[in-house]
């Protein structure tokens, strides 16, 4: 727990009747970027409003850079960022102008608050455009602005909930970058995201979120290799199919599945070479014209961890943290 | 001192707001223009104000208490629409002073209506109303004006963070002009049946027009048989202003740090 910047210990938030989270534990190290992911409703957005204090837990603890969420919100809200999907700034005034009063307000003192803003209106190449009404910003520059007003204290934790939501490839490697950047001045950025390439992209640790709990959590090489790669191969005709089944049950130690002269069979742990593949099958006489090693997206992690847990009243085990 | 500080900045940006969009200070110009034609004129020459025969000095004061009642409206508006917008999450997840924001609220609506009450005041003189009573009991009912549209600003504010939804504001906010109306700020009250006159002379508004009259020397003040406020007008406001404003700083200022949850 020490060593953790975010903690949070059983953490449960209710709205009336719908429990948004039903105990949450987590303990996110330092540096680095953590990827929230869950489906729509599992608890992402409620994480996050509760760390950033915006609404209280309805019980267990949560701790932010060392200060409680609920007892000391005020020291909280000196040390995090918050960009969210919404955009959160006045739209009738100019970028500088949107910055030079959200840097008072984050207690910059206003000659301090100026630099800051016209140091990152630069670095984030909006520097042209600092006289424009937030209002007439395109997606992609609201969200970097949006992104500048959480930025102008340097927060030691910064929560990004979906930033890039709705924005073109360009916008998104932008905003990329600079959490990168971010993460190597010493920020600890708390990640949600629709997109599993981003998170996979940017995420060195993963939580998968479903029900309001934490069911996986590891980096997504670890989470991906729980549910292993697929081996594809296509035999020359079905006259081979036996020997080569035969080969990659030998293989993988699972049973494979046979589509015409298509063989798929999923390999976990080892995961053999395509080397060895190839030449197993050779020898084995079978004719073979395609293979070849589909390493597992975030994406299936994710439909094979959340898939599971489909009724809410029967909380499936969670599996032991990959960790 | 921070509160001062952010209360501040927030005032500055509902005000820069207004630097960027000129239009609304026109419109804030319009509806007295509108106003003072469709009172002074058109339902004027009907209205007869006992012991004067000059309609327009009584209307005007009732006119400044209809602009100061706007604030009402235009601080729900706009807090209404900061929070639907997310404005306010980041006002939130900021170490601000959490009575800063309403702070700033109604120190903007504060601001922009001293400029709405020179605007009404130059029609006044244009359409013949005049303040009587010399410099110091005019700027004490200026004085008086400002500070219920500050009051009323706070009301705004709460009922803004209450509501929460944008557009259910925008619809309540023309609601608020017969409750302006529902006094005797454009009538006296003397012609209404019991039970409406017993409304309009307790409403704080009546309080307030009534107290302006006094203090500009204006015609139309009520007969001893009027109601506690309406006999002692210039009291019955100052405990009216201290009575919402006890009630909704501190309402608003935890209904900000609550909102949300």
């Amino acid at each position: 727990m020490e060593e953790s910047i975010i903690y949070t210990k059983a953490l449960r938030k209710q709205y009336g009747d719908v429990v948004a989270l039903t105990g949450l534990d987590l303990a996110i190290p330092p540096n680095l970027v953590y990827g929230l992911l869950g489906p729509n409703g599992a608890g992402k957005s409620t994480t996050v409003r509760i760390l950033s204090t915006l609404t209280r837990p309805s019980g267990g603890q949560a701790v932010v850079g060392g200060f409680d969420v609920a007892r000391e919100p005020g020291e909280v809200r000196k040390v995090i960022g918050l960009a969210g999907q919404d955009a959160t700034l006045d739209d009738k005034l100019t970028a500088r102008e949107n910055l030079r009063i959200f840097g008072r307000l984050s207690r910059l003192g206003s000659r301090r608050a100026r630099r800051r803003a016209e140091e990152l209106l630069e670095r984030f190449g909006l520097a042209h455009a600092g006289n424009r009404l937030a209002g007439t910003y395109s997606g992609g520059m609201r969200r970097r602005l949006d992104l500048i007003a959480s930025l102008l204290r340097a927060p030691a934790v910064l929560f990004l909930d979906e930033p890039t939501t709705g924005l073109d490839v360009r916008s998104r490697m932008e905003i990329w970058d600079t959490v990168r950047e971010l993460v190597a001045d010493g920020t600890t950025v708390l990640l949600t995201s629709q997109y599993l390439e981003e998170v996979d992209q940017l995420a060195s640790a993963v939580g998968v979120i479903d029900h309001g709990q934490l069911i996986a959590e590891g980096s997504p090489a670890q989470l991906k290799s729980r549910i292993g790669s697929h081996i594809d191969v296509v035999v020359e005709s079905t006259d081979h199919l036996l020997n080569a089944m035969a080969v990659l049950e030998r293989l993988t130690g699972h049973r494979p599945e046979v589509d015409g002269s298509h063989i798929a069979v999923a390999a976990v742990d080892p995961v053999p070479s395509l080397p060895q593949i190839v030449r197993e099958l050779d020898a084995s006489g079978a004719v073979i014209r395609d293979v070849g090693i589909r390493e597992p997206s975030l994406d299936d992690v994710f439909l094979s961890l959340t898939g599971k847990t489909v009724d809410p009243a029967k909380p499936v085990e969670a599996p032991a943290a990959v960790a | 001192m921070n509160v001062i500080i952010d209360g501040w900045a927030l005032t500055q940006r509902n005000l820069l707001r207004l630097r960027h969009e000129p239009g609304t200070l026109l419109t804030i110009m319009l509806m007295p223009t509108v106003f003072v034609v469709l009172f002074g004129f058109v339902f004027g020459s009907a209205i007869g104000i006992p012991g004067s025969s000059n309609y327009r000095e009584y209307m005007m004061p009732g006119m400044f208490v209809l602009g100061a009642g706007t604030a009402l409206s235009s601080a729900m508006v706009d807090v209404a629409m900061d929070q639907a917008r997310g404005v306010m999450d980041r006002l939130r997840s900021l170490p601000t002073n959490r009575v800063s924001v309403p702070l700033g609220q109604s120190g903007a609506e504060g601001i922009i209506g001293a400029y709405g009450l020179v605007v009404l005041m130059v029609y006044g003189l244009i359409v013949g109303w005049r303040p009587h009573n010399g410099i110091g009991q005019t700027l004490a009912g200026i004085g008086l004006l400002l500070l219920f549209r500050y009051t009323l600003a706070w009301v705004g504010t709460y009922l803004g963070l209450a509501i929460r939804s944008a557009s259910t504001a925008a619809n309540l906010a023309p609601l608020t002009l017969p409750l302006t109306m529902v006094s005797n700020a454009f009538v006296p009250t003397d012609g209404m049946p019991f039970w409406l006159r017993t409304i309009c002379e307790w409403n704080p508004l009546s309080a307030l027009a009534t107290a302006t009259r006094s203090l500009f020397g204006n015609p139309g003040a009520p007969g001893p048989d009027a109601a506690w406020p309406l006999t002692h007008p210039v009291a019955a406001s100052l405990l009216w202003a201290g009575l919402l404003l006890a009630i909704f700083v501190p309402l608003s200022a935890r209904r900000f740090a609550r909102a949300g949850l």
